[in-house]
């Protein structure tokens, strides 16, 4: 506050000059309010303002950017570490976070005298110890994901060169170091000899040549030298089995030596070895491209071709089912008689079964197509295997396991990485969490049918609720007389703002998919039935729920955009002898439009960010199959959807792994904030061209 | 003789206490001096003004609440009318009257304005003649008007087809947010009208009529709204010609221009002349005298006096008139 008898000074100094008039008796009046009034001096108001502003800001600003840094590093690849305790215990894996605790007695007590003894000195000062928390992966070793390590219980930790991290299509991350890489050389007829042989010619340095023999197990075969291999058995000698069938005495037919080695019936494939980790890493690096591009094929088979036959059979078992409820009501109709109709039905009935029966065994020849195709593609890849040797889990000693190439997405050695390379893994991880579907029950791939579904259900709900939102607004300013009624209209439409969105969704449930969508579907896909079509929830049902709900925002925007086109423009076009639509189609509308295009982008805004009504009306964790596809009629508006924010409640607060699925809660969040940016963007791109060509100023 | 600062006089006792001398009809003599005491000099200015008796001028009966005839020149009649209003009253609501009695008919091919002290009605009497009125809720009329003998206001008129056979110029200029081509071509438009030789033949006439064409025909296509002032408020009349309307209304066209944009619209009003009817309002008595054929002197609703511009402004019938053009009261 300024100081009080400066104020005054001030006072004394303005009174006169801005009233000369102002007589002696209104001075000391004049002086009192202006010390009473605290927001006299203006100084107060701004920083009221301000504060208030800058509180605001704070948030807003606090929150982006806790979702943009959350969600810019969880793709950026990690080092990973290794830890080893006094016990001999072994820990490797990322460090992804940390936090200082104060561990109990009864833990301390429980540690071996070294580590307590640390333990006790770390805690001395302050009471508390720091702990990280490691990613391990290692899932079917463990059957854990994560594991807390004391600071205190560290003896050595390093970033062992090789540790490899892989991302695999099941089971989480892998750690561990390259072995050997297993490339199998199917005999295709040939003997295991004839085949080494030519093999060894073209045979890089470092790889060397085993015999690959059938196994039960896991990778399905076991590696052995190639000279474990059995000389060629001899061919039996016809006499010596004379012989030994002859022969009286046991002894006279001396016992074939106990055959050593490995029959050569046996070996199913040669097998290329990489020894070492560079080796190994360099074969991997080789061949992991054609393996995951067959892997792809064979998913588009699966997804694709199967779902197009499946589509076919469908198509033809509706045909048939349809021709047998048209049979019904002929038979209905005709009261026991007979009729013509009844006939008709019934040779349609048995077409439609002839057809059917002939889609059936195509489809059947075509599944086996496909299956043998597949078989095909999987077997090549099984060819192809990592071998990985664990840091050891815990008190576990080390092991090593097979890994087939395909299931592996990614794999990079984490500790040799440059920034070159980091950046390269960052990126190819934003792409597949952009690009790709998602796995491990959501918390790893990418979110892809999010992001359309989004999108999608945005737009289909802009295309309802704007020319709805516009002509009830332009009834209720242009054409309605004011009254009671329309002041009650738009009462309830403004309230209608404030009713809980989880309203809208019950709402949305029960009407849109429980009473039309049950209609539609008794009307239209009668065949279908039990099974609903339009009747459950889908992202038609979703979007006009979300329309629903966003109604109000257009309504108020529009209102407030008509009201603002000057009356002059409106008497103008009424001279000139246009009608009340003309003149609103031709001048008020796109004088309106930038104010109309405001509402939508709030409601866009409001609309791609909610959640809770889509939960009852159609958004699902995981969705088969996209809203749009390459299936006749291309647009399928029934069809559940996912939804990004739906994604994130259910990838934060649903998933198993949730910690693992956390760092995705923040790029998902990210993801469907920029797509939101992105729409708004766009439409108020969109407005300022408009507001260019329709509102420049008036002189 | 600068604009007169409008002072509204909406309170007839305010008007009561005024000069009674000023309310009284003056000499038909042209050395007349407006000083002179007229006492009981009066003639009866016309047929209808019988009423008005010598002492007692029209403002005095204006300010008791009644309705005077109005002082109608006989020059008016030697002309054809084109448009002709019948006893008007106009109300905006149940209790707020606006026009009383309004008879007066409009020459063809004359420029016709109307003076008269700020809110005295003339933007409600132009308005009414196209019904622009219509669009205020609560209006209220009686009486009639005709445009060339058909019924404005009359049973089962058509509003839309009546508007199209006016054009009306706004006292603030307000070109549509289109293209200056789209501006003049509004009207034509709206009937449906696609040749393009036809729009563009229209275009460049109205242009041309509103002495804008050799401005604008480079840049037709452009945003009307980044014409200057003066510019916007030809293109408005560009506009109102576009549609060979039989009479064009125009409220104070010029109030929102500067002098010499003000002697470009008067200039362009004065071309205007004899091709179309025009009914102008304005404020400024030398424009009325300068563009004008005809003048209306209207006065709280009433209409007071009407006759040629040259004779009203040189020998008006009444003082109070007199008193109004020379700057006395209003
Ligand atoms: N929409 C309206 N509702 C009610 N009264 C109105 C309305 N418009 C005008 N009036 C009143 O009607 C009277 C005549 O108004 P009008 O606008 O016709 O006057 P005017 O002569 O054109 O005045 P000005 O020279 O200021 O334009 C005024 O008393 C005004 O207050
Ligand atoms: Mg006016």
């Amino acid at each position: 506050m300024n100081d009080r008898t400066e104020g005054q000074e001030d006072n004394r100094k303005a009174a006169p000059a801005g009233d000369p008039g102002a007589g002696g008796g209104s001075w000391s009046n004049r002086r009192r309010r202006a010390r009473n009034s605290l927001f006299a001096a203006g100084e107060p108001a701004v920083w009221l303002t301000g504060g208030a502003l800058a509180i605001c800001t704070a948030m807003v600003v606090g929150l982006l950017l806790l979702v943009l840094w959350q969600g810019l590093v969880t793709f950026w690849p990690q080092a990973v570490e290794r830890v080893t305790t006094p016990d001999g215990e072994t820990y490797m894996g990322e460090i992804t976070r940390h936090n200082a605790y104060a561990p109990e007695e009864s833990v301390l007590s429980s540690l071996s005298e070294q580590v307590a003894q640390q333990a006790r000195q770390d805690l001395a000062d302050d009471g508390q110890t720091i702990r990280r928390l490691f990613r391990t992966g290692n899932f079917r070793l463990t059957q854990n994901h994560f594991t807390w390590v004391d600071d205190f219980s560290v003896e050595k930790r390093d970033k062992p060169e090789w540790a490899l991290v892989l991302e695999r299509l099941e089971w989480g991350r892998f750690y561990g170091f390259p072995e050997q890489f297993v490339q199998l050389h199917p005999l295709d007829g040939q003997t295991p000899q004839a085949l080494s042989g030519s093999l060894r010619t073209g045979l890089a340095a470092g790889h060397s040549l085993q015999l690959a023999v059938s196994a039960p197990g896991e990778p399905g075969f076991a590696l052995h030298p190639l000279a474990d291999l059995r000389a060629a058995a001899p061919t039996p000698d016809p006499a010596a089995a004379d012989a030994a069938a002859g022969g009286a005495t046991p002894e006279a037919a001396e016992p074939a030596p106990a055959p050593t080695g490995i029959d050569p019936s046996e070996v199913i494939a040669i097998a290329e070895v990489a020894e070492g980790p560079e080796a190994a890493w360099a074969a991997f690096s080789e061949h992991h491209g054609t393996v995951r591009e067959r892997w792809q094929r064979r998913r588009s088979l699966e997804k694709h071709d199967t779902g197009k036959i499946n589509h076919k059979q469908e198509q033809a078992r509706l045909a048939m089912r349809s021709a047998a409820m048209d049979l019904e009501t002929a038979t209905e109709n005709a009261n026991g008689g007979t009729s013509p109709e009844i006939d008709r039905a019934r040779t349609r009935l048995e077409e439609a079964e002839a057809e059917f029966e002939e889609v059936r065994t195509w489809a059947n020849e075509a599944f086996a197509d496909i299956r043998a195709e597949i078989d095909r593609i999987n077997e090549e890849n099984g060819r192809y295997q990592l071998v990985m040797k664990t840091a050891g889990e815990g008190t576990a000693p080390a092991q090593t396991t097979y890994a087939r190439l395909d299931g592996i997405v990614r794999a990079y050695p984490a500790n040799q990485l440059g920034t070159g390379g980091k950046v390269g893994i960052y990126l190819s991880r934003w792409l597949e969490f952009l690009v790709d579907e998602p796995r491990e029950a959501n918390s790893e791939g990418g979110v892809f049918p999010a992001i359309f579904g989004t999108v999608t259900m945005t737009l289909i709900m802009s295309i309802a609720v704007v020319p709805f939102g516009v002509l009830a607004a332009l009834y209720l300013r242009e054409y309605a007389k004011g009254g009671v009624v329309v002041s009650t209209v738009r009462i309830a439409v403004n309230n209608l703002a404030g009713v809980p969105s989880i309203v809208f969704g019950v709402f949305g449930l029960g009407f849109f998919c429980y009473v039309t969508g049950a209609s539609i579907d008794q009307l239209l896909f009668a065949a279908h039935l039990p099974n609903p079509t339009f009747g459950k929830g889908g992202i038609l049902w979703a979007s006009l729920t979300l329309a629903l709900l966003t109604l109000p925002v257009v309504i108020v925007a529009t209102e407030e955009a008509v009201a603002a086109v000057p009356n002059s423009m409106r008497e103008g076009s009424y001279a000139c002898g246009a009608s009340k639509w003309q003149t609103i189609q031709r001048i008020v509308l796109p004088r309106a439009l930038p104010g109309i295009i405001t509402g939508m982008v709030l409601a866009i805004a409001r609309g791609a960010g909610e959640v809770a009504p889509l939960m009852l009306v159609g958004a699902v964790k995981l969705a088969p199959e996209l809203p749009l596809d390459g299936t006749f009629p291309y647009l399928h508006p029934e069809r559940s959807f996912m939804h990004l924010g739906f994604h994130i409640y259910d990838v934060g607060f649903q998933s198993q792994n949730s910690e693992a699925a956390r760092p995705m809660v923040f790029t998902t969040t990210l993801l469907l904030i920029a797509i939101i940016a992105f729409l708004n963007l766009a439409t108020v791109a969109l407005r300022t061209r408009l507001r260019k060509r329709f509102a420049a100023g008036q002189f | 003789m600068p604009e007169r600062p409008d002072a509204v006089i909406n309170d007839t006792v305010t008007h009561a206490t005024e000069d009674a001398a000023m309310n009284q009809p003056i000499p038909q003599s042209t050395d007349a001096s407006p000083d002179l005491p007229a006492a009981g000099a009066g003639i009866a200015v016309s047929a209808r003004s019988s009423k008005a008796v010598a002492e007692d001028g029209p403002l005095q009966a204006i300010a008791r609440g009644e309705t005077p005839a109005s002082a109608i020149h006989d020059s008016v009649g030697e002309h054809e009318a084109v448009l002709e209003i019948d006893h008007f009253d106009f109300w905006y609501n149940q209790t707020a009257q606006a026009l009383y009695d309004i008879s007066m008919n409009v020459p063809y091919g004359k420029v016709t304005s109307l003076i008269g002290p700020s809110g005295c009605g003339k933007s409600t009497l132009l308005r009414s003649v196209n019904r622009l009125n219509d669009l205020i809720d609560g209006v209220r009329i009686e009486g009639d008007m005709r445009l060339k003998n058909e019924s404005i206001y009359g049973q089962g008129v058509d509003v839309i087809e009546l508007r199209k056979r006016m054009g009306m110029v706004f006292q603030k200029s307000n070109p549509f947010p289109m293209s200056i081509y789209e501006n003049v071509v509004y009207a034509l438009r709206i009937d449906g009208e696609r040749r393009k030789s036809v729009l563009d033949e229209v275009c460049e006439r109205s242009l041309r009529g509103a002495a804008l064409w050799d401005e604008v025909k480079d840049r037709l296509h452009d945003l009307a709204l980044g014409l200057s002032g003066v510019q916007q408020q030809r293109l408005c009349i560009a506009r109102a010609i576009a549609a060979e309307p039989e009479v064009l209304l125009m409220d104070e066209p010029c109030s929102a221009l500067d002098p010499i944009a003000t002697g470009k619209i008067e200039d362009l009003i004065d071309e205007l002349r004899g091709t179309y009817t025009i009914l102008i309002v304005t404020h400024n008595m030398q424009q009325a005298s300068r563009t004008s054929d005809f003048t209306a002197f209207m006065y709280l609703g009433r209409l007071i006096e009407y006759g040629a511009t040259q004779d009203l402004f040189t020998k008006p019938q009444l003082r109070a008139t007199e008193h109004y053009i020379t700057g006395r009261f209003g």
